[in-house]
């Protein structure tokens, strides 16, 4: 049984999450086989809404089977689907089962997705959804009402270390963290000396909240050189790739795994930031490798 | 427009086309009897309008004809003549009027014999697509 | 302005199929500007119709006129008037506004749209048009240096940017066109007004216009 999110952040020395991706279809058969198989190893299991823009099943669905197994989940909700009011009653929901962990992000464009007519929604940006889970933490609404049953969110926020420009993203990250986050939880880093400035402006604003550092895993030159064109967010530095490039054929993945393990390790060792958030893009299975490659 | 037999129909600039043309008529060249020559003061006055009138009267192909690169007396008429001759080719290419029915054609003043080249390439484009 | 550009020829065909008489419509305002429907579409428009037409064996005869601004119901009327009654439909190479406008007037007389509107703009280059409003009916352009957040960012962030923006400061969506949040710190970083930037902004209200919107003069 996992110990709850918000205690783990407070209690332990290297917080490692990690995503369970939500399935296109009906089938929750493997998405509770990579549950099972994540849920103790980490200290909480994100799970992603309607990622990339690609419909799948609701990362609302994917938190109650997660708790149902007995793990401990962070629900990520969007601004790019759900309006001011559906946003407020689906967390209403959540709380009400148990699902207690929300990651506040804009989200993905339409355009990235497969349904490329779709109206986008972005009532909300992601400051305004912290602001939201403030409110309805206090035990109202956001047009003022009381609410009959409160919350108590561990609110989490994403940022971005890895941007050029970095100044105007800067300023959303000290909106986001001025707006009060308990966790949170970056885009892919290669690079640990932007992460090292990226935690030293989180702590001129906010020497409480915790930094966990993205991690995704390459697997392969071809896919890092793809994710960096199409993905975003996300900026692979040419060595990484020329590294993929120069592994013998079909080890690419093993590669990947050792990528990832060592950039674990080094965070770890160098006490760069709070933990990481591991994600597995596809490959959630080789997770517990990853683990293992970092000593964890 | 009055020529109801003309198939083609070429606006000439005085500076340039217009001038090759008489130059092949002095030459005794011969070209296909079918084409209607309009002089115009520069390719770059001959707008869009001008082309697509010339094929709902019955031409089946058009010769927008002026002077080379570097030599419009007005500096820039035949550049535009030849971006409205494009314009004018993907409009033509909408109403199912393909191949290159409007050509730009860039000559000197005493090039009547190319004139002439110019003028039998377009009528054996337009025969040879009506035979099909 | 407003800024609308030409349907695909197919589509105004298939509108048009089954009249044989029918009026073309051009307006010497915002669609003359953004070379969608002034007089000069009208008659390249008409030309290709005609053609279209007699290549397939049908007869199309075509009248043609230009409204100063075919928003206007008194333009309209007096351009029109007359040629409306020798025609079976119209076709209005106008903005959304012109061809229900003309719509309203005639009642009798299909109306048809030549043009798909797009935006509100203005032209950046010759050739060149680009959204600059939304008209939400919440101006904020004093709080964002003067580039408006709602239309220029593709997710009409009011606390940008977001996570997404690709290097060099161009947008998520389209690498083409810049990160309107990055054109925002640059603008108050010149203006010395960074402080604004910093701020945090509120939930927009998106019912500040009412739709279909409806505005009456205080002195009417």
């Amino acid at each position: 049984m996992a110990i709850p999110f918000r205690e783990a952040l407070k209690t332990k020395d290297f917080i490692v999450t990690a995503e369970a991706a939500p399935v296109k279809g009906a089938n929750t058969e493997k998405m509770q086989e990579h549950i099972e198989l994540l849920k103790d190893r980490v200290d909480a299991l994100n799970v992603t809404d309607n990622q990339s823009s690609v419909m799948r099943y609701p990362s609302l669905g994917t938190c109650l089977l997660i708790k149902e197994h007995g793990g401990e989940p962070i629900l990520q909700i969007t601004c790019r689907d759900r309006n001011r009011l559906a946003i407020q009653a689906d967390l209403l929901f959540a709380f009400s089962r148990g699902i207690s962990n929300v990651l506040c992000l804009t989200g993905d464009s339409i355009d990235v997705g497969d349904h490329k007519e779709a109206k986008p929604v972005f009532d909300l940006d992601s400051v305004q959804l912290i602001h939201l889970v403030h409110t309805l933490n206090s035990g109202k609404d956001m047009a003022g009402n009381e609410l009959d049953g409160g919350v108590d969110f561990c609110i989490g926020a994403s940022a971005t270390p890895s941007a050029d420009p970095i100044e105007p993203q800067l300023v959303k990250f000290r909106k986001k963290l001025n707006s009060g986050v308990d966790f949170i939880q970056t885009q892919a880093v290669y690079d640990l000396e932007e992460l090292k400035r990226c935690m030293e402006h989180a702590h001129k604003v906010d020497r409480k909240v915790k930094v966990l550092a993205g991690i995704v895993l390459l697997v392969g030159a071809k896919m890092a050189a793809f994710m960096n064109e199409n993905v975003p967010g996300i900026f692979v530095p040419e060595y990484l790739i020329d590294e993929l490039a120069q592994a013998p054929k079909g080890t690419g993945l093993s590669k990947g795994i050792e990528i990832a393990g060592r950039l674990i390790t080094q965070i770890r060792e160098e006490k760069i930031c709070d933990g990481v958030h591991i994600m597995a893009i596809g490959r959630e299975e080789r997770v517990p490798e990853i683990l293992e490659a970092a000593g964890l | 427009m009055n020529r109801d037999d003309s198939k083609i129909v070429a606006f000439c600039c005085e500076h340039s086309a217009y001038q090759a043309a008489n130059k092949a008529g002095r030459m005794r060249l011969h070209y296909p009897d079918n084409v209607r020559i309009i002089r115009v003061p520069c390719a770059g006055r001959v707008d869009v309008q001008h082309i697509l009138k010339a094929f709902e009267k019955g031409a089946a192909g058009v010769l927008v004809m002026g002077c080379q690169e570097g030599a419009c007396q007005h500096l820039t008429g035949n550049t535009r003549a030849r971006e409205r001759v494009k314009y004018t080719d993907s409009l033509l290419k909408e109403v199912g009027i393909d191949g290159s029915r409007v050509r730009m054609v860039n000559l000197g003043p005493d090039m009547g014999q190319q004139f002439v080249a110019e003028v039998k390439e377009m009528a054996e484009k337009i025969e040879g697509e009506m035979r099909r | 302005m407003i800024i609308a550009e030409r349907k695909p020829l197919e589509e105004i065909k298939n509108m048009l199929s089954g009249y044989k008489e029918i009026l073309v419509v051009g307006c010497r305002t915002c669609v003359t500007i953004c070379w969608a429907g002034g007089e000069k579409e009208v008659g390249i428009l008409s030309s290709q119709l005609k053609l279209a037409s007699s290549r397939e064996g049908n007869e199309l005869s075509i009248l043609e006129a230009t409204v100063e601004r075919q928003c206007e119901k008194e333009m309209v009327i007096e351009e029109l008037r007359d040629k409306v009654q020798e025609v079976e439909a119209i076709l209005s190479m106008g903005c959304g506004v012109g061809v229900q406008t003309i719509a309203e007037i005639f009642e009798e007389k299909p109306v048809f749209p030549a043009l798909n509107t797009t935006f509100i703009g203005m032209p950046e280059a010759e050739g060149v048009w680009v959204e600059k409003c939304g008209a939400c009916g919440d101006c904020m352009l004093y709080w964002t240096g003067g580039i408006c957040p709602v239309v220029r960012c593709a997710k009409g962030l009011l606390n940008g940017p977001c996570g997404g923006t690709r290097r060099g400061g161009k947008c998520e969506v389209d690498p083409e066109k810049d990160c309107a949040w990055v054109l925002i710190y640059r603008r108050l970083e010149k203006q010395g007004r960074l402080d604004l930037m910093e701020r945090y902004y509120e939930p927009k209200n998106y019912r500040a216009v009412k739709r279909p919107g409806r505005i009456e003069a205080a002195t009417a």
